[in-house]
């Protein structure tokens, strides 16, 4: 909303300075976001006339034109309007001026060769319109020739955000008003016009009993002979000041009502009505021309205004042309109407259509100014434009009755911190419009027909403390007190899986929760899509079910960028299903690349998978799973090497799924065309991170080291190729939990001399006893037993 | 001359030429080994009459005192030529490059979080979470936004069903309805959290991270909002005095609402948080609506308290001097090295927030 301050004090009696205005404004909730000075320098254009139009010679579409600016002599300007002829009036900028749209400074300057001294302009180049197709084409006198164009001197437009719940300071009054209430000034009361109104009204007007019916009261008035013509000057200034272009007296008198009094009107051109007005619920299909030359095809239960033959316009938000009003227009049909919000918002969304009226309506118009708007609209026009007014016809339901609330004073204190008195609240409410009668501790209030956002205490309580001012709230400081966790179990999780990735060298990435489809069908095969109806490119148009889809393609990116070793991780929510919580934590991490790659002093290889497998193990013991809780096999997901990757369990295969890890499948690989195609990734599910089951944190178990000797064994085993390492391990382990500490393999090897189908396997035993110093002959005993217990559970024999 | 100064003699004129250990070994052995000269001497002493006994076995202790020790000082000095000699040959380039290391860094979003909930912790502050994905309900009808408020045209929202049921939440708001109907009163909770709205370009992103704070109880005021608030803001810049200003404002779930401006000055073209003319909108705030609390199953005759939003985002940019909120989502590797964080510098409140 664009105020000026001479406008703001045509309903504000005030002496107070410009600045001290706009820091009362925000103060009371109305958030100036720009001061703009208006004009000023704009003086400098000038009204001039082109005396003659040359070809130039250089440029097909450029012209030379002979411009007088009022004194005798002729300038030449350069031109490139398609409009550009003798005779015609328009505005010129001399060298010097700034150009408000561009910000560009003219300079004498040649253009192709031609002298040029000045510009002529164009409505779009002054910012009056966005017409660019010309330069302006103006009526003035000879007269008026070497003037300045903008009368007014300098103005600041003050632009305010208005917050939806204030439609009542959509128009400069209400902010006037709220202004008054602070003590700056006073609200200048106006007499009621009188107007003569003898003529008839000659259209009969009805508003039909329909299941949607969006106008509730449609006031009008019949004005007729009028001449319509441009707007003088006081006028245009003003729909200057509001950004907008100046169209004719009667269309700038609505324009001029609603933003003064935040009271939309519309004017009708009486003649082109076929007979008579009835205002109801659109049927499926009526097409319409509205005023912003469109054609909209309309769905039932809209609410238009209509005449015998047609529609004539989207009440409350946009006329059509087939009534508009010209220049030539002679009779018209003013009118002044109270939509209802809801009705207003449904049609404008479903077409499409933001207008002034538009936004007003939907927010709230006070239902009682239907007549104030009449009598000021047909005030002016009669001024005008001249012609003889009706008397106003009222159909629908007239005058509403006011909200009242009882307003206990102390529930003030009681939400705010600060008393008010009774007395100093009933002043700030009254100031803003309200009727208050003093009962006691109570105020009995009455609400304004402008406020539609009072509905309740807090309301008015907001309304005292705003005007009252924040700032004279007591700031009470907190206590440090904490009697909840901050964090629970799985928050705690969170933090620490972030921490524990990157301390292993991986950058904490945030990336979108939605991805491209085409890459998340790659790590999520057979499982539902999740799309986005209205996506913010077709490139993000899916929630993500894999952590990696995004992290793949900014790992693409990197090394695009020339990084080819990248480690990156992502903490973050993946989707199973559209509805709310369908959906999991997922630590998820990427990297690339090789290991000391040139390096002086160690060798340079390719990570492999027991790298990541390293990360996930680390993290999940970083994050409280013990080792010996993990089970680790090689079934994995379809996004990974088969042969390269596997999967954590917590305990056995069918324990909760804590992990997998391993090389991305080549297919996906070859698939995003990845520039370093040596890639592992980790992924852990959080959830399944079990919770220790403990109600107070339990002291740790007690420390029995051994003082006796430890002793070591090599064994080297010939077992079937596929059988599996870690369980091999496992199940020497188990064997004597009190005897064997610890069990390494230390070699893996295949080819000569060890049969095709097999392997040798080289594990080194570390054994000790709790209560003696083992002899050879118990070492030989529990040797003997690895032996015979690994031959029976595997076929193993030991290699001699 | 005696058998012992015959001895003492001749192994001095043999120390002297002593280069080796094996040398030295050789030494030991023609004295004190088990036909040495010193340990034949001392198989003489039962042999001596007992009183003469005495004086010899004092002076041959001497001698072989005098003997080892000077083995002894052979021996080290033989050593050290040793070591040293060692090491001339065993000098290398230090400043030659560490082997090769990946540096993981956090997530400036990540560790602001982290900074935000420590601060919220000392005053008893819990951290709350709720789904990405919301009701149209919980997102905005709850929250005293209707179907037709126009205040739902500000949120530019991301929807999965034609019927507009299901949504990306717009704001973490709707956290305040799902935990105020699974538990019962006192709330006291932070929800940070990702959000989103279809806008994009240089200072929107379609997801960005906010945070909300929600106190109810049975007398909470606007001066407890007050107080909660200029206590964090103090905290989190790191600074004594920070100039506030509250200025009324709207949100369908707060009444009455404000927005919160915090002073600032800018100094070498940085931007500095505390006292200076100019004011920054960093957060909005209210007292929740008794149409919330209702909607949420708290009866505001008996309970009443506040809520407030921020941007996390924002409140890095700020607080750590990032330009382009956009960068925070492109995942550039230069980016995420030099603004993240160091995986040990976990913000605390004993150690300080930052380092």
């Amino acid at each position: 909303m664009i105020i000026t301050i001479p406008w703001l004090k045509e309903h504000l009696k005030t002496n107070a300075k410009d600045n001290e205005i706009i820091s009362r404004l925000t103060n009371i909730g109305l958030e100036v976001e720009s001061v703009k000075e208006n004009s000023g320098e704009l003086s400098e254009f000038k009204i001039a006339k082109i005396i003659k139009v040359e070809k130039h010679p250089n440029a097909d579409k450029l012209k030379v034109c002979d411009v007088n600016i009022g004194k005798t002599e002729t300038l030449k300007v350069v031109c490139g309007a398609p409009n550009a002829r003798d005779g015609l009036i328009t505005i010129y900028a001399p060298p010097g001026a700034t150009i408000p749209k561009t910000k560009f400074q003219l300079k004498i300057a040649k253009i192709r060769g031609v002298e040029s001294r000045g510009m002529l302009c164009s409505e779009s180049e002054l910012n009056l319109s966005d017409e660019s197709d010309g330069i302006i084409e103006l009526n003035a006198k000879e007269t008026e020739i070497g003037k300045s164009y903008f009368k007014s001197k300098s103005e600041k437009a003050i632009d305010i955000a208005i917050t939806p719940n204030r439609p009542d300071c959509l128009g400069i009054r209400g902010i006037a008003r709220d202004l008054s209430s602070t003590g700056i000034g006073k609200l200048i009361t106006f007499k009621r016009k009188k107007i003569k109104q003898n003529s008839k009204h000659d259209v009969k007007i009805s508003i039909t009993k329909d299941k949607n019916q969006g106008c509730l009261i449609f006031g009008s008035c019949y004005i007729k002979n009028i001449t319509n013509k441009e707007s003088p000057p006081w006028l245009k200034n003003k729909i200057h000041a509001l950004g907008l272009k100046p169209i004719s007296a009667v269309v700038d008198i609505t324009n001029y009502v609603m933003f003064d009094l935040n009271r939309p009107l519309h004017a009708y051109d009486a003649d082109k009505i076929d007979r008579e007005i009835i205002v109801r619920d659109s049927k499926e299909g009526e097409e319409f021309e509205a005023l912003d030359n469109k054609k909209y095809k309309l769905k039932k239960g809209m609410c238009v205004i209509t005449d015998k033959s047609s529609v004539l316009g989207l009440g409350g938000i946009i006329g059509g042309t087939k009534t508009s009003t010209e220049f030539d227009t002679k009779n018209i049909l003013l009118e002044s109407a109270y939509f209802i919000p809801s009705s207003i918002r449904k049609t404008s969304r479903e077409l499409s259509i933001n207008t002034d009226a538009k936004y007003r309506f939907e927010r709230g118009i006070d239902p009682n100014s239907v007549l104030t708007g009449l009598e000021v609209a047909t005030d002016l026009i009669l001024k005008i434009c001249g012609g003889q007014a009706s008397k106003f016809t009222i159909t629908g339901k007239n005058s509403q009755k006011n909200k009242i609330i009882n307003f206990e004073i102390n529930k003030f204190e009681n939400l705010i911190g600060i008393p008010i008195s009774i007395n100093e609240a009933k002043k700030i409410l009254i100031s803003l419009g309200f009727i208050c009668k003093k009962r006691k501790r109570e105020l009995k209030v009455e609400i304004p027909s402008w406020r539609p956002d009072i509905h309740q205490d807090v309301d008015l309580i907001e309304e005292l403390i705003r005007i009252k001012g924040f700032k004279n709230i007591k700031l009470i400081s907190p206590v440090r007190n904490r009697e909840n966790e901050t964090l629970n179990f799985r928050q705690k999780l969170f933090h620490l899986s972030q921490r524990s990735l990157a301390s292993k060298g991986f950058l904490e990435a945030v990336t979108w929760s939605f991805t491209d489809s085409k890459i998340d069908s790659q790590f999520s095969k057979g499982e539902k899509e999740i799309k986005i109806l209205n996506p913010i490119s077709s490139d993000l148009d899916v929630l993500r079910r894999s952590i990696f889809s995004n992290l793949s393609h900014y790992l693409k990116k990197n090394q695009d960028r020339g990084y080819e070793d990248v480690s990156l991780f992502e903490i973050g929510p993946v989707f199973f299903g559209k509805n709310p919580g369908e959906q999991q934590i997922v630590v998820g991490a990427l990297k690339s690349g090789k290991v000391n790659r040139k390096s002086w002093i160690e060798k340079e290889r390719n990570i492999d998978v027991f790298d990541i497998k390293s990360d996930v193990t680390k993290t999940l013991l970083e994050l409280g799973v013990s080792e010996k809780d993990l089970f680790i096999s090689d079934i994995s997901k379809q996004c990974y090497h088969p042969g390269r990757s596997g999967s954590i369990n917590l305990k056995s295969e069918k324990g909760p799924h804590l992990a997998y890890f391993g090389e991305l499948h080549p297919a996906i690989i070859k698939k995003l065309d990845f520039k370093e195609p040596n890639i592992y990734g980790l992924e852990i599910f959080l959830k399944n991170i079990p919770e220790p089951n403990k109600k107070i944190r339990q002291t740790k178990k007690s420390f029995q080291p051994s003082d006796f000797q430890k002793s070591q064994r090599d064994f080297a085993f010939v077992i079937d190729k596929i059988f599996k390492i870690g369980l091999l391990e496992k199940i020497i382990k188990e064997i004597d939990n009190s005897l064997i500490q610890e069990v390494t393999t230390f070699d893996v090897y295949e080819g000569e001399n060890i049969p095709k189908d097999k392997k040798s396997v080289a594990i080194n035993v570390t054994l000790q006893s709790p209560n003696q110093t083992l002899s050879e002959k118990d070492i030989d005993q529990i040797s003997k037993k690895i032996i015979d217990v690994v031959k029976e559970k595997t076929g193993a024999t030991i290699r001699s | 001359m005696s058998d012992l100064d015959k001895i003492n003699s001749i192994f001095n004129a043999k120390i002297d030429s002593v280069k080796t250990k094996e040398d030295l070994q050789n030494i030991k052995t023609e004295f004190f080994g088990k036909n040495g000269q010193i340990t034949q001497q001392f198989k003489k002493l039962g042999l001596l009459e007992p009183e003469k006994r005495k004086d010899f076995a004092s002076n041959l202790n001497k001698i072989k005192d005098d003997l080892s020790r000077q083995i002894e000082q052979k021996t080290f000095e033989i050593d050290n030529a040793e070591i040293n000699d060692k090491l001339k040959n065993e000098k290398v380039d230090v400043t030659l490059p560490i082997r090769p290391y990946q540096k993981g860094k956090i997530h400036p979003v990540s560790q602001v979080i982290d900074e935000i909930s420590s601060i919220f912790s000392e005053i008893g502050f819990s951290v709350a979470e709720g789904p990405d994905v919301e009701t149209e309900y919980n997102n905005f009808t709850a929250l005293n936004t209707p179907e037709d408020h126009p205040a739902r045209d500000m949120h530019d929202t991301f929807y999965l069903e034609d019927n507009k049921k299901l949504l990306l939440r717009t704001h973490t708001s709707p956290v305040q309805i799902r935990a105020m109907l699974s538990g019962k009163p006192p709330f006291k909770l932070i929800v940070p959290g990702r959000t989103y709205r279809c806008d994009s370009d240089q200072t929107h992103a379609p997801m960005f991270h906010q945070l909300e704070g929600l106190h109810i109880d049975k007398k909470i005021t606007m001066g407890q909002l007050k107080g909660c608030l200029d206590y964090f803001i103090k905290e989190f810049f790191e600074v004594k005095n920070v100039k506030m200003r509250f200025r009324p404002s709207h949100f369908p779930f707060t009444e009455p609402s404000a927005e919160v401006d915090i002073g600032y000055k800018i100094e070498n073209e940085k931007i500095v948080i505390g006292d200076g003319d100019k004011w920054l909108e960093i957060l909005g705030c209210g007292m929740v609506h008794p149409n919330v609390l209702k909607n949420a199953k708290i009866n505001p005759k008996n309970y009443q308290g506040f809520a407030f939003g921020m941007g996390i985002d924002r409140l890095a940019m700020l607080k750590y001097g990032i330009n382009d909120l956009r960068s925070f989502f492109e995942t550039d590797y230069r980016w995420l090295s030099h603004f993240g964080f160091d995986p040990l510098d976990v913000p605390t409140n004993y150690r300080g927030l930052s380092k």
